[in-house]
């Protein structure tokens, strides 16, 4: 393990994790001595629409993957249009790889109620769901006690802080469905029904959560509402990029030294992070990695010094997606790597639509057969094309998530598969090894 | 609509290269199929909410990064879309998708029942690659699973496009079916009750065993129709044709009078199976689980095919000739013609037969003594001269035809009265189910409690005890609440012959509240036989009996002799029976009548007991021909030309679908009138259409009735006010011989109040004993929100036979006993 510069460790702006490291953050007395709730009462004297703006001001884009300006997607929402309206907060973080909610709401669960108290306000909901994955227990049951101990000092229910405001806040916990990350499957589940997407339009904005306009923001999104109602817009945009403002929770696996969450201002590169992490693990040289996730196209070492904003990622053909890094190296293969992903998407697909239902079944069949060295070339072409057959055609983005990494380990290590059909490369699985393997 | 709306909710755009225009909200696979192009699909059908799943149907949209679902886009101005024809990227995406489908799909079409018929065979074909790459092993399922007794699932062949959940959820509002699991592993299945903490199935098995909740729905053959491929079969077809070997004929239902269209398809002699038509005016592509499996009653083996005579030694009715048994039957009814002949022609005739009995009644045997009722036609206790219903139905309903399923749809609300949809117009039900869910129709109905299907149309219900509807409908608030909005219907079923004043109540609401009025019976020929002329108090036409003009008119075009048509009303079914069994009459012709329908089934028996001559026009052996003097085999719907008219006064003619030499009704009627030195002309369809379509309009119309209300009955202790109606698949005579599916027929209940299940000491499920002084109904209780006093029962369901059993109709009153019938009953049945 290296130590970091001083002048990249400069680039650690710890905004949304600054109370991480505070001992009992996750209560609510401590939370208000460290700024705890001063936001909300500064948000909750000005009127909701100058909030939007100020969302808008900030360019604050979303945190869960797609990237979508924030204050734009609550002007979505219509006003006085007579029906109620609502907050969905998607906690249901559970791509491989991604971990930044998870640790948010386990050490700073305030930081999240106090964003959703603000935003339900600006967008006028009176009801507020926090939809948190199912495995996510300790999650969970710290988010759960920060509402009621925010309902107990007057920050939740009636007429909070004497604003006329009125909030009820509910946690559900999800059944542990990836599919309920997807924004139209986590409101078919919220209301009790199968989680499968929804047909758009209607979009949330116009008909979302039992029938009716609804937000549905990421964790990170809202939990980064309070410091820019209390930092101001012009401070939210001094960090990052211009084009993709403010900091942004990195959060590193795999071979390196010190795996876990470094937030610094968007538009970081690689080589940074890592040194941040104290270097790769002894012995290991990056071979490749996922800029936010498993369902963005994986990078090569390469790409090392790709500037980890919106528009650098894009320009190198992948996507920031969550800025969940997994780091591989030199000792690990692509090609089982892949399936093992895959392994996870054909579990969670939903089985909605034809190509992600059958096109993963069958790619999994077929990493199988290569991984246990019975591939052909032939597999080559045939994978190659399903994935095709499966990105952009399916109904929702879990299909295009599983056919990515197949495109781009073809892309990039084509030689590791020859090596399992040529018999380079001892076969990983056998016959036994394949008995609970998923 | 005005032209200029119109043309603002047009919009122009592209697909393959050819300009066209679509109304804003048309999909482009719709505008595309107008344009003659195919895009293969699966999920999408025409009258389902579009679902995008199985993604077969992609296109090149421009501007567009991905390929599109037709089936989910809509048109835009100036889109420009590319489809398989015109677009590599399309026809790749189309191909691929393909592909995926099969790899899981067994292949097995050499012996599935859609082969030959299989959109999945037939896109494979065009869509398909010819060689498969996929090398791993295949999907495996245990099949069939039986969804119910008639509907089988055999999930390996699934393509899950989830049209059945769909149609079962928006059409038919049963969901029973639905996607389980997920991912390759997501399959179509039943709910269990093991998965919500009742008792295990024993076995471990899906589909089988005590604890099962089973498909439950009148409309699931429906599902089996609508799937892309053979994953949903019908127990009664499985295995037992290929499509290819079929004839198919359309025809239209002899069930019920909602008119369904269908399609017969026949092999060798024999009708194998029967599909919904398509006729989007009154059936869309939907019919009811009767309509489709109940045909196998044609095929009994009790079928009469030789005219049968009673013999004079030896009292047994023997086969005869049919110069014989013609004769014996035109001798018979010119010997009774003195006393008087009783016509009973039945609720099941086409118009062109009925017309021959109307004609046979007046022209040879000089009677208005006709009636095609077979049930009730007043309260029980109520005095025979009342003729309201008839009057009702002269004044109200013969030759009107107002009221369409189309106005049904557009309506703002409906009033029903004396109508269960669901279980007496099932094809009624689904298109207000329809209105109600796509166009926010109201219902509002006058029942007892507010039951299943009631509950799928989101009926309002106006609690009505038995009896009492005549005076809700004449003063109750909601009511006429509910007839307010322009446009509004008042549906009255034929049940409300049984309310003392209720039809005059309704026919004087409508005239109120300017609401339009269409009066449903239970059958497909009762209709028919209204505007036929089978009344005591009409001739054809809805032309009065006592109207001289009119029978003047009927005289010119029968060329009959002046006095031969009596201006005189003749007696109704109850009048007819009571004056056979009191011996006032000399013969009965009966056609399709099963006495146990009528209001008191064994005051019929006895009647055709006691009656000296009896003719019976029959299919199969029945309680008429057991007891006739002359029995003359007809032809089955299956083997006739004819027309129905459905409870819209709407015409459904069909041709035969099976080529037989049995007789029609009219033929038969025509040759014994023949005998009779009267030229009849009923024998041939086609010269009985062109006398009815040159008979004059009729000109007068009769006053509706002014009956008043009866006050309704008062139960005491222990006592109940009786509710009743017939269930869908019940004990009627066109189901027998049918079991599978009689399995899916609702179990018979006997359904209480929770006051009155307290005060009997029953639990749910708990056997209820209802009777009267002829007998007794034990049934399990089922616990639902009615009155006080009264007791809901199945008219004619196994266990709960409500004529013959008890002897009354609705809004009589009944007894209740907890349990099974002691010696209580025998006290009963004593006194």
């Amino acid at each position: 393990m290296t130590q970091p510069r001083p002048e990249v460790l400069q680039k650690l702006t710890p905004v949304l994790t600054k109370r991480w490291l505070s001992p009992d953050a996750w209560q609510i007395g401590v939370y208000e001595r460290l700024d705890g709730y001063a936001a909300v009462r500064k948000a909750l004297e000005v009127h909701p629409d100058d909030l939007i703006q100020l969302i808008k001001d900030s360019g604050l884009r979303g945190r869960g993957g797609a990237g979508f300006p924030t204050g734009l997607k609550w002007g979505f929402i219509p006003q006085g249009d007579g029906k109620p309206h609502y907050l969905v907060i998607n906690a249901d973080e559970g791509e491989p790889g991604t971990c930044k909610d998870l640790p948010l709401m386990t050490y700073d669960p305030h930081s999240l109620v106090e964003g959703a108290i603000i935003a339900s306000y600006a967008i006028r909901a009176s009801r507020a769901f926090i939809y948190i994955r199912g495995e996510a227990v300790h999650a969970a049951r710290r988010l759960r006690n920060a509402v009621q101990e925010a309902y107990a000092k007057g920050y939740l229910g009636k007429n909070i802080l004497k604003s006329g405001f009125d909030l009820d806040l509910v946690v559900h916990s999800g059944a542990g469905a990836y599919i309920c990350g997807e924004e139209t499957a986590l409101l078919d589940s919220l209301e009790g029904f199968r989680g499968q997407p929804r047909l758009r339009p209607p979009f949330p904005a116009v008909a979302g959560l039992y029938a009716s306009p609804t937000v549905v923001n990421n964790v990170g999104t809202i939990a980064s509402v309070p410091y820019i109602v209390l930092g101001g817009a012009d401070w939210w945009k001094s960090m990052g990029t211009e084009k993709s403002a403010g900091p942004m929770i990195y959060s590193l696996s795999g071979r390196i030294a010190n795996p876990g969450q470094y937030e610094c201002g968007l538009g970081i590169t690689l080589r940074e992070l890592i040194e941040l992490a104290g270097g790769m693990k002894p012995g290991h040289n990056l071979k490749f990695w996922t800029p936010g996730g498993s369902s963005t196209p994986i990078l090569t070492a390469e790409h090392i010094d790709t500037p980890m904003d919106f528009e650098g990622v894009a320009a190198a053909g992948s996507i920031l997606g969550t800025t969940a890094m997994q780091i591989f190296s030199d000792q690990d293969c692509p090609v089982y790597n892949t399936w093992r992903w895959l392994e996870f998407y054909h579990h969670e697909s939903c089985g909605k639509c034809t190509p992600c239902r059958e096109g993963n079944y069958w790619m999994v069949r077929t990493y199988r057969r290569i991984l246990s060295g019975q591939g052909t070339y032939a597999d080559l072409d045939t994978l190659q094309d399903t994935a095709d057959n499966i990105f952009g055609r399916s109904f929702c983005g879990l299909g295009d998530g599983a056919a990515t990494p197949v495109v781009s380990t073809l892309k990039w290590f084509r030689d590791d598969y020859l090596g399992y059909i040529e018999g380079r490369t001892a076969p990983r699985l056998s016959e036994k090894s394949l008995v609970g393997a998923h | 609509m005005t032209d200029v709306e119109k043309k603002a909710d047009l919009v122009t755009l592209t697909v393959d290269g050819v300009e066209v225009t679509a109304e804003k909200g048309e999909l482009v696979i719709r505008v595309a199929e107008r344009m003659g192009i195919a895009i293969p699909r699966f999920c999408d059908h025409p009258l389902l909410a579009p679902a995008g799943a199985c993604r077969q149907c992609l296109v090149e949209v421009e501007g567009q990064r991905k390929p599109v679902a037709s089936c989910t886009q809509t048109v835009a101005e100036g889109m420009v879309v590319k489809t398989q024809q015109s677009s590599p990227v399309a026809a790749k995406a189309q191909a691929g998708v393909m592909e995926l489908l099969l790899i899981n799909h067994p292949l097995d079409c050499p012996t599935c029942d859609k082969g030959g018929e299989c959109p999945l065979q037939n896109q494979a074909m065009s869509t398909g690659r010819a060689d498969s790459r996929f090398v791993e092993h295949k999907r495996e399922y245990e099949k069939p699973i039986h969804i119910s007794s008639q509907v089988l699932l055999d999930r390996e062949r699934c393509v899950l496009c989830q049209r059945c959940t769909r149609f079962s959820e928006e059409i038919a509002g049963d969901k029973f079916i639905d996607l389980m699991d997920r991912s390759s592993g997501e399959q179509i299945n039943v709910y269990r009750d093991d998965f919500f903490g009742g008792d295990l199935t024993g076995d471990g098995q899906v589909g089988e065993g005590e604890g099962d909740v089973p498909f439950n729905s009148y409309f699931s053959g429906n599902t089996i129709q609508i799937c892309p491929v053979g994953a949903l079969t019908g127990e009664q077809y499985r295995f037992r044709a290929r499509p290819f070997d079929l004839v198919s004929t359309p025809t239209s239902c002899e069930h019920c009078a909602a008119g369904c269209s269908m399609r017969a398809d026949h092999r060798r002699g024999k009708v194998l199976r029967r599909l919904a038509g398509d006729d989007p005016a009154v059936n869309e592509e939907w019919n009811c689980d009767k309509g489709r499996w109940g045909f196998r009653y044609a095929t009994a083996t009790d079928r009469i095919t030789t005219p049968l005579v009673r013999d004079a030694v030896t009292g047994q009715l023997r086969e005869a000739s049919w110069s014989e048994a013609l004769l014996t039957a035109a001798e018979g009814l010119k010997a009774a013609r003195e006393r008087g002949v009783g016509v009973l022609p039945g609720g099941r005739l086409t118009v062109e037969d009925a017309y021959a009995y109307a004609k046979f009644a007046r022209v040879v045997l000089g009677t208005n003594d006709v009636d095609f009722r077979a049930r009730p036609v007043r309260a029980t206790g109520t005095p025979l001269s009342a003729t309201e219903e008839a009057d009702f139905l002269a004044a109200s309903v013969a030759g009107i035809a107002e009221v369409t399923y189309e106005a049904v749809e557009n309506a703002p609300s409906v009033l029903i009265a004396g109508l269960e949809p669901e279980e007496e117009c099932p094809i009624l039900f689904l298109r207000m189910r329809k209105a109600h869910v796509r166009k926010k129709l109201k219902v509002t109905a006058l029942s007892p409690y507010l039951s299943r299907g009631l509950e799928k149309l989101g009926a309002a219900v106006v609690t009505a005890v038995p009896g009492d509807e005549a005076r809700l409908l004449n003063t109750d608030p909601a009511v006429a609440a509910a007839l307010s909005a322009p446009g509004s219907l008042l549906i009255v079923g034929e049940r409300l012959a049984t309310v003392p004043g209720g039809l005059s109540a309704a026919a004087a609401l409508a005239e109120r509240t300017g609401a339009r009025l269409a009066w449903v019976p239970r059958r497909a020929g009762d209709r028919g036989a209204l505007d036929a002329g089978c009344l005591p108090n009409l001739l054809p036409g809805g032309r009065p009996v006592t109207d001289a003009a009119a029978r003047a008119e009927l005289s010119l075009a029968w060329r009959t002799e002046s006095g031969v048509l009596s201006g005189t009303p003749g007696r109704d079914v109850d009048q007819i029976v009571a004056a056979a069994a009191d011996g006032t009459l000399g013969a009965l012709l009966v056609g399709g009548v099963d006495p146990a329908d009528l209001a008191d089934p064994l005051l019929a028996e006895q009647a055709l007991d006691t009656v000296p001559f009896v003719v019976s026009l029959e299919l199969r052996q029945s309680a008429v021909t057991r007891r006739a003097d002359v029995v003359l085999p007809i032809a089955p719907a299956v083997e006739k030309a004819g027309t129905y008219m459905d409870w819209e006064g709407r015409l459904r003619s069909f041709g035969a679908v099976l080529p037989g030499t049995a007789m029609t009704d009219g033929r038969v009627l025509e040759a014994i009138a023949a005998l009779l030195e009267v030229t009849l002309n009923t024998g041939d369809v086609q010269a009985v259409r062109r006398e009815l379509g040159a008979l004059p309009a009729a000109s007068a119309r009769p006053v509706p009735p002014v009956s008043e209300p009866a006050t309704t009955a008062r139960p005491g202790e222990r006592e109940a006010v009786l509710a009743t109606w017939h269930q869908l698949i019940d004990l009627g005579t066109l189901l027998d011989g049918d079991e599978i599916l009689a399995g899916t027929a609702r179990p018979p209940v006997a359904r209480i109040g929770k006051a009155l299940a307290e005060s009997l000491g029953v639990a749910d499920g708990d056997l209820v004993t209802v009777s009267t002084g002829r007998g007794g109904v034990t049934l399990p209780a089922a616990i639902a929100d009615l009155p006080p006093a009264v007791v809901w029962l199945p008219t004619n369901s196994p266990g709960s036979t409500v004529r013959r059993s008890l002897g009354v109709t609705a809004g009589a009153v009944v007894r209740l006993e907890a349990g099974v019938p002691g010696p209580i009953l025998a006290e009963g049945a004593a006194r």
